[in-house]
């Protein structure tokens, strides 16, 4: 496994340090995540590539909260995280979901999905901070009063995007975020989560199982493979093809597009 | 089909809720709640239904404007006397006018079901949205709970506390809430579980929101569609026990009309005044009809799955 040294700042954002979650008991038990360690430094955007069961997803619900069974070590801007997290803590980390069909309330109009974070938090001035929460991801405020169903699949996941903007997050979790869009909107949705990015100086971990979006998004990334790091490497290493892994290789031949005589010399891993 | 409702509604509002982008969550929610009553009233079933309620409900706000004679002072000399004439549904054994008793008696019925309704589908909500979101011990505990109530046949058990309790309105209301909730608590859990894993609930944990939060906020609007349908079929139910409780002298005291009572007291004379009974029988059927066909065209509108 090689290791990138690219730690600007002194303090990582985001910290992992073996990190490994299971479910279920006795014979019954998965592990669905096995000793895995990264850093994110603030302001940069990290990968997690694998196919489904990887476990990459499940490394992103851990660090959002939603899964309290894991053991190891994990930080984000130098606050340790346990089971039960505070309040402020939880506003550090905000999350955006694979699909925006499910993501946002069927019953709750935009306003609502994106004032609500502001009443928990008890913020202050909602009505200003909704209308640029809807600026921001290029949302009218037209559709301050609409509900999800009468919005379209792009408008949804920008939705979704300024929900979890709106508390002001240093740290963002994408849980492939344009894998339910349609092409052409694809690249909408990512150039407009770069540009916030850059403009908000936020930290992304994007799982995602298409290395084109990875490669375009993140500076390095992770491989995964059932629970584990197979590799870890920066986007020009990807763009070089300079994989040590084959399993990496593989995934890469596999995201130029179908080539019959390339996956008929697949390895089965 | 043409569609009487859109075409009848003054152009000006109607615009205001057909609004693409509505100004206020005020207009939103309305708007959402015309196109759930524009497609309800497409249903003729369904407004049938709502038209029978809705003369129930007028009935008993207005029974003394109504009701031509006092429905509880007797006149001994017209005992039994045939429909038609004065007393166009004929007077009982004790010479009261039958017409005037169903009027007051719908107040009986509607009191009984708005009762039953605000008491026990709370109670169902919350303990099985309570159950189904928190799982474990609490579901555990809850649920078999639910199922010892839910063991028990309805009537029977309601026979049990209104002899037990006594008879008088308020305990048979209390006799049927008892006996009503636990098919809520079911529906409810059952939605819940369907909601629990969604992301939009994970979103609102992520966002901080507390336990309860999610539960009034988030879960509980979504149990409401099929537990409102549910409950606006159960009234016909509650209308027959309310009225077998009645029958069996185990509801409201006499001489107070209600319905399940009359049929009780005229079935002496059934072959001989037939009118004495049936046609307190024929409002018990047509209010639970309606209610019925309610039920039915909620569904259709807010339940789309279940056809």
């Amino acid at each position: 496994m090689t290791e990138i040294v690219t730690e600007s700042a002194a303090q990582p954002m985001i910290e992992i340090r073996d990190l490994s979650i299971s479910f279920g008991q006795g014979a019954d038990r998965v592990d669905a995540v096995k000793n895995v360690s990264f850093t994110v430094a603030p302001g940069e955007s990290y990968g997690l590539v694998g196919e489904s069961g990887s476990g990459k997803s499940t490394i992103l619900r851990a660090l959002a909260g939603l899964n309290p069974f894991w053991s190891g070590h994990m930080a984000i801007a130098g606050q340790k995280l346990a089971a039960k997290r505070p309040r402020a803590l939880r506003r550090l980390v905000q999350m955006v979901f694979q699909d925006p069909y499910g993501s946002l309330h069927p019953k709750h109009t935009v306003d609502h999905i994106l004032s609500e974070p502001l009443a928990i938090h008890g913020v202050e001035d909602v009505e200003t901070r909704v209308r640029a929460a809807l600026d921001r991801v290029g949302l009218g405020p037209e559709f301050r009063f609409r509900y999800p169903h009468q919005l379209s699949g792009g408008q949804r996941q920008r939705v979704a995007i300024a929900r979890a903007l709106i508390l002001e997050p240093k740290v963002v979790l994408l849980d492939e975020p344009t894998s339910a869009l349609d092409v052409s909107i694809q690249a909408e949705v990512l150039n407009l989560l770069t540009d916030l990015r850059q403009q908000l100086g936020l930290t992304y971990v994007l799982v995602s199982h298409d290395l084109g979006v990875v490669a375009h998004m993140c500076a390095r990334l992770s491989i995964m493979r059932t629970g584990e790091v197979v590799e870890t490497a920066s986007a020009d290493d990807l763009s070089e093809g300079r994989l040590l892994h084959a399993y990496s290789r593989q995934l890469l031949i596999a995201s130029r597009g179908y080539d019959p005589a390339a996956i008929a010399a697949f390895g089965d891993f | 089909m043409t569609d009487w409702a859109i075409a009848v509604t003054p152009p000006r509002w109607r615009k205001w809720l057909l609004a693409e982008t509505p100004q206020s969550r005020l207009q939103a929610r309305l708007s959402r709640a015309y196109l759930s009553w524009v497609a309800f009233a497409r249903n003729p079933l369904a407004m049938l239904g709502l038209v029978i309620v809705a003369i129930l409900v007028f009935c008993a706000v207005f029974a003394p404007w109504v009701a031509p004679h006092n429905p509880i002072a007797g006149d001994l000399g017209n005992r039994l006397v045939a429909p038609g004439g004065e007393h166009w549904l004929g007077t009982d054994q004790q010479g009261r006018d039958i017409w005037s008793r169903i009027v007051y008696g719908s107040r009986t019925t509607l009191l009984i079901i708005f009762m039953v309704a605000i008491t026990a589908a709370p109670v169902g909500i919350v303990i099985g949205a309570t159950a189904g979101y928190l799982g474990g011990k609490v579901e555990a505990v809850l649920m078999r709970l639910t199922d010892a109530f839910l063991a028990f046949p309805k009537l029977v058990l309601a026979l049990a506390f209104a002899a037990a309790l006594g008879p008088g309105i308020e305990n048979a209301v209390l006799a049927i809430a008892l006996t009503s909730w636990p098919p809520y608590a079911r529906i409810a859990r059952a939605e819940t579980l369907t909601v629990r894993g969604t992301d939009y609930i994970a979103a609102a944990r992520i966002s901080g929101a507390s336990g309860m939060r999610i539960l009034i906020g988030h879960i509980m609007p979504m149990c409401m569609p099929s537990l409102i349908v549910r409950v606006s079929l159960d009234m016909a139910g509650v209308i027959l026990i309310a009225a077998g409780l009645g029958f069996l002298g185990l509801g409201v005291a006499p001489p107070q009309p209600e319905w399940g009572a009359m049929v009780s007291e005229g079935r002496s004379q059934i072959l001989e005044q037939w009118w004495v009974c049936t046609y307190p029988g024929v409002a018990i059927f047509i209010v639970s009809l309606g209610f019925n066909l309610i039920g039915d065209g909620l569904r259709d509108v807010l339940d789309p799955r279940e056809g």
